[in-house]
């Protein structure tokens, strides 16, 4: 795995220095037991089932950079979002904001400080905001738990995502998907974070109002120099929206390129199958074979590379061995193929 | 398309709901053809009729829904004029249907090949060996490996994507004129999606079928439909060939739809974005729906419902650029 990009581990310093990465995640894995419940195993004799959400990833994110995980469903990319905003602990590895690692950092006053430089936003914008709660209240909530002060109050914070100060008296219910999901990011900016995470923000939303929140989101990032770890299943928002991509694939990332590499040369097979199979607008009547088959079942992956039942280049090799990630100047890649030239 | 090939032709179509508070209209005077072997896309956001004008070709309205007033002609029959009884012998028959979700279209207590030869035997006079055998054909032909065993599995053992596969074989197996594909691939990932698209682009070629495809994915849309229906606060805005719609949109309303789409956008651009959002429907703005939110808007486009779509001047319902059309030719 690419030590060379992971900071040690035992340095946390008071301030960390603007060049090193704001977040580091070091070989993190995340298995969830989906057994049955023991007594059905006694009597049926099946043997437990360890789901492997999360494994073995490693990123790291610059400070004021987007940092963008593409997959599939069931490819873990929510599972990382959550451990990075500590919702979830990790099974193994781990995860550094500003030199803290969230789970193990012995202080707590770090660790508090820590984890009020992390906010999110996620997907459904019905779901995430009380419906008994008045939206200044729901903006100003964060805050509030911190005990930081707003400037200029929940009005500004709505102001700033394009809102009506007047707004903080209503309800949930009186906006639409859209301006919801703007009070959203007006909740997650009211704790003055430095680093969000966004969940799908805007896969709920239609075409026209995805592209105001896009905007707006990118604007705020911008403007107050945040640092977003991205999460999205749609290609064409990660492009839009990050610096650098991860692609994810049964957990574990296969690819990591800066954007524009990424799109113009794909280097991982289920990358290339990934940016073919996404719908393009200027394709009329398209005629370009599928994709061949479907995810395989996570808690029982395939040996080797987990990719290579759908790999066309998949050989003896792959089926056998796990494929290291690679290293170089246009970014990491783990698989067989590349690292043979076969690709 | 002339009138002569259509499979399913309707003609001004209204959808009404009476409320307290007066009378909502979800569809509000909407025509269109399909052909035969021909996939017209419909394509709105939420809220724009888009599901609504499907239910009301296969006559899936719950009361007070109902059509106001309009035809729907599939083949020789008026669908706007049966009675549920008569309809109830043309769903599955005559029209297939394809929803978004394939758990829900799919009883879970029921082994898959039972459900097959079930809707086979409803809708054909045919044997239950017969209905047996094509099932499986049914079943292979919309590439399920293993089909003879897969015939007696339940819907759970399925994935997402076989199980849209075996939904698809279920809407197909009467052989309908029109199949209604409601948002088939969004509940799928982008690579089953593919496979789904293409697949039912291939049926519905092979057999001549018509297809309704209702999506919000204008990328969808690019890739499978041959004409495309956009629709805005349940009034047609534009309708045309699917090259033209997404490649030239005529209609203020497509246009903003086409530049605010990641896709489309070159790499480090800004979105455009349309401001505002969809009325609701009991507050659809006077004159044209799409005045408030549209850059061309004039004094004309307050006062006037938007102009009917004509051949003779052009394929969107939009005053500003009926009028461009017009000093063109006169030019």
């Amino acid at each position: 795995m690419s030590q060379t990009m992971v900071q040690p581990a035992e340095t946390p310093t008071e301030e960390p220095d603007a060049s090193a990465p704001l977040v580091v995640v070091d070989d993190l894995v995340r298995r969830f037991d989906v057994s049955r419940p023991w007594l059905n195993r006694l009597f049926d004799g099946s043997p437990r089932a360890i789901l492997t959400a999360v494994d073995d990833v490693s990123f790291s994110i610059p400070d004021r950079g987007v940092y963008a995980l593409v997959g599939e469903s069931g490819s873990g990319k929510s599972t990382i979002g959550k451990i990075a905003v500590g919702l979830l602990k990790p099974s193994g590895g781990s995860v550094q904001i500003g030199g803290v690692d969230l789970f193990r950092e012995r202080s707590t006053r770090k660790r508090r400080r820590a984890r009020a430089d992390i906010q999110m936003v996620f997907q459904d914008p019905y779901a995430s905001l009380n419906p008994r709660w008045r939206v200044g209240d729901i903006v100003a909530e964060p805050a509030r738990a911190l005990e930081r002060p707003i400037e200029g109050g929940p009005g500004a914070l709505l102001e700033q995502v394009g809102l009506s100060a007047r707004d903080t008296e209503k309800f949930p219910h009186e906006f639409s998907g859209g301006q919801r999901q703007r009070i959203c990011v007006a909740r997650a900016l009211a704790s003055k974070p430095k680093f969000i995470v966004c969940d799908e923000p805007t896969s709920a939303l239609d075409v026209s109002v995805q592209a105001q929140v896009l905007n707006l989101m990118r604007d705020l990032q911008r403007d107050l120099g945040l640092t977003y770890l991205f999460i999205s299943h749609d290609l064409s928002v990660v492009r839009y929206m990050a610096d650098t991509i991860g692609v994810l694939y049964l957990g574990g990332l296969v690819e990591e390129a800066p954007r524009d590499t990424l799109f113009s040369k794909p280097r991982h097979p289920y990358t290339r199958m990934l940016l073919d199979a996404a719908p393009r607008i200027d394709a009329f009547g398209r005629e370009v074979p599928p994709p061949q088959g479907e995810i395989p079942d996570p808690i029982n992956p395939p040996t080797g590379c987990v990719f290579h039942p759908r790999c066309p280049l998949a050989n003896d090799r792959c089926r056998a061995e796990k494929p290291q990630m690679l290293t170089d100047e246009a970014g990491r890649v783990a698989c067989h193929a590349v690292e043979d030239g076969r690709g | 398309m002339t009138t002569k090939q259509a499979v399913l032709q309707v003609r001004d179509l209204v959808v009404e709901i009476p409320t307290r508070r007066g009378v909502l209209r979800p569809v509000d005077g909407v025509s269109f053809d399909i052909g035969a072997g021909e996939v017209l896309g419909v394509v709105g956001e939420s809220g724009a009729g888009k599901s609504m004008m499907g239910s009301a070709v296969i006559g899936l309205f719950d009361p007070p829904t109902h059509i106001a007033s309009g035809q729907i002609r599939l083949a020789n029959h008026r669908l706007d004029l049966m009675r549920p009884y008569q309809l109830r012998a043309i769903r599955g028959r005559e029209i297939g249907m394809v929803f978004q979700d394939p758990l829900t279209s799919l009883n879970p207590l029921i082994r898959i090949g039972d459900q097959l030869v079930e809707t086979i035997r409803t809708n054909l006079a045919v044997s239950r060996r017969e209905a047996r055998d094509r099932a499986l054909a049914a079943l292979e032909e919309v590439g399920i490996p293993a089909a003879a065993q897969r015939l007696r599995s339940y819907p759970h053992e399925f994935s997402g994507g076989m199980r849209q596969r075996v939904v698809i074989a279920l809407a197909l197996c009467a052989e309908p004129k029109l199949v209604i594909a409601d948002e088939p691939t969004t509940a799928l990932d982008v690579s089953v999606q593919a496979q789904i698209i293409a697949l039912l682009k291939r049926l519905c070629r092979e057999r001549g079928t018509a297809v309704m495809l209702i999506t919000h994915d204008m990328g969808v849309i690019a890739e499978a439909a041959d004409r495309v229906a956009v629709l805005y606060a349940g009034r047609l805005a534009e309708i045309g060939d699917v090259a033209d719609v997404v490649g030239k949109p005529m209609h203020p309303y497509t246009e903003g739809l086409m530049a605010s789409t990641p896709m489309a956008t070159p790499t480090g651009q800004r979105l455009a974005q349309i401001p505002g959002a969809m009325p609701r429907l009991d507050a659809i703005p006077p004159g044209c729906a799409f005045h408030p939110r549209c850059p061309y808007a004039e004094a004309g486009c307050l006062l006037d419902p938007a102009p009917g779509i004509d051949a003779a001047e052009g394929r969107a319902a939009c005053w500003v650029r009926g009028r461009e059309r017009r000093m063109e030719r006169i030019s």
